[in-house]
């Protein structure tokens, strides 16, 4: 049985933003090494970006910006809450923090597709 | 509701180490979680260890997790904490020692509001005696506001049974007394504020509070702990900047 603390919006907020962050971590270092590639020249770096252009990769790049995205907005919301002297209603603003990463994906998606 | 309906009740006995054991109790309209104890306690089995003392919301000793929730049972009535199957799973409070079934120890928990320096401390001119004279504080000032806001807390210890963070981290001093600590910072009567923040600065102090909001969100008294911690936040860095904490 999940508990019932673990079945809040601020919970669930702060898992998300925590998983967010740790797939932020690990795409950081595959992407440096995929600019490293350029290091060997131009053709091993369109090699690679050529592999970047199967729609797996393509979905997973929407994830990374939808993680990138929600990072950014679940992040505002605690500073907001820390440090603005307001109250949330927290459902609402997570939601919103959440339609709004997905929003973001979306328009990747259609740009690149 | 007629009395002959029953209401199946699993009751942990035992302290760290337990189990559930089964009654069934006469279910009665507007039967409080509370009521449903004291039933199994007076008629069915007189050795279940529990704690009471208001039954009106006032003294903080009766909660309990009750469905996975940590409440105060003597103002939760059956009708709101039973699940869609009936049945109604009663544990002592989380992140507490149990003493026995369901009662836990508070120590630690009332020493924390002591830790966090949630106590009045007169500013130095109340203790000389010619000096004192009746502080006058707005009632609509922010200050003040900001107190009451938190000063109804009952030292129940929902908050804390519902935090993550003090589960993780036994030596943080949880919600409710960074509360009361937040009030004492908003009392212009105090005069131990820098010890109070420096009570609270440490890794076991506001800093450590993740604004999960558990705390804010089951709190009986509607008191939002995550704020009061928030403005502690705040009070760190007005310090760390050389400003006034308040
Ligand atoms: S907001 Fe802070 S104090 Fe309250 S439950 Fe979450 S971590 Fe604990
Ligand atoms: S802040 Fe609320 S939940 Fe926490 S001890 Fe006080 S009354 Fe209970
Ligand atoms: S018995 Fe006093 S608060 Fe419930």
């Amino acid at each position: 049985m999940i508990e019932a603390s673990h079945k809040q919006p601020g919970y669930i907020a702060a898992l998300l933003h925590r998983l967010a962050g740790l797939a932020l971590a690990i795409f950081l270092p595959i992407h440096f090494l995929a600019l490293a590639t350029a290091l060997n020249g131009a053709d091993a770096l369109d090699a690679f970006l050529n592999v970047t252009q199967t729609p797996v990769l393509k979905f997973a790049e929407a994830v990374i910006v939808v993680a990138l995205a929600l990072h950014m907005t679940l992040g505002l919301r605690v500073l907001a809450v820390e440090f603005l002297p307001m109250r949330e209603h927290t459902f609402l603003t997570v939601s919103i923090c959440l339609a709004a990463a997905i929003a973001v994906g979306l328009l990747f998606m259609l740009n690149v597709g | 509701m007629s009395e002959s309906k029953l209401l199946h009740v699993e009751v942990w006995r035992g302290a760290a180490e337990g189990k559930f054991q089964s009654f069934d109790v006469p279910r009665r309209e507007h039967q409080t979680v509370l009521d449903v104890v004291t039933q199994i306690q007076r008629e069915q089995d007189a050795t279940l260890s529990y704690r009471f003392a208001c039954r009106v919301g006032m003294c903080g000793s009766c909660a309990m997790v009750v469905n996975g929730r940590p409440r105060w049972t003597c103002r939760t009535r059956v009708s709101t904490a039973v699940k869609a199957d009936g049945r109604l799973r009663l544990e002592p409070l989380k992140n507490f020692t149990v003493v026995k079934d369901l009662a836990v120890e508070m120590t630690d928990f009332f020493d924390k509001n002591r830790d966090a320096k949630g106590y009045f401390e007169p500013h130095k001119s109340w203790q000389d005696l010619s000096q004192r004279q009746f502080e006058i504080v707005p009632p609509a000032s922010p200050q003040r506001q900001a107190a009451d806001a938190g000063i109804e807390c009952i030292g129940c210890g929902v908050c804390h049974s519902a935090c993550d963070v003090v589960a993780w981290n036994e030596d943080y001093l949880g919600p409710a007394a960074l509360n009361r600590a937040w009030t004492l910072v908003n009392d212009v009567r105090d005069g131990g504020q820098e010890a109070r923040l420096g009570a609270i600065s440490g890794s076991a102090g506001c800093h450590a509070c993740h604004t999960h909001m558990n705390c804010t969100q089951f709190c009986p008294k509607g008191i939002a702990p995550t704020y009061s911690i928030a403005g502690l936040k705040r009070a760190m860095v007005s310090r760390a900047l050389g400003r006034s904490a308040r």
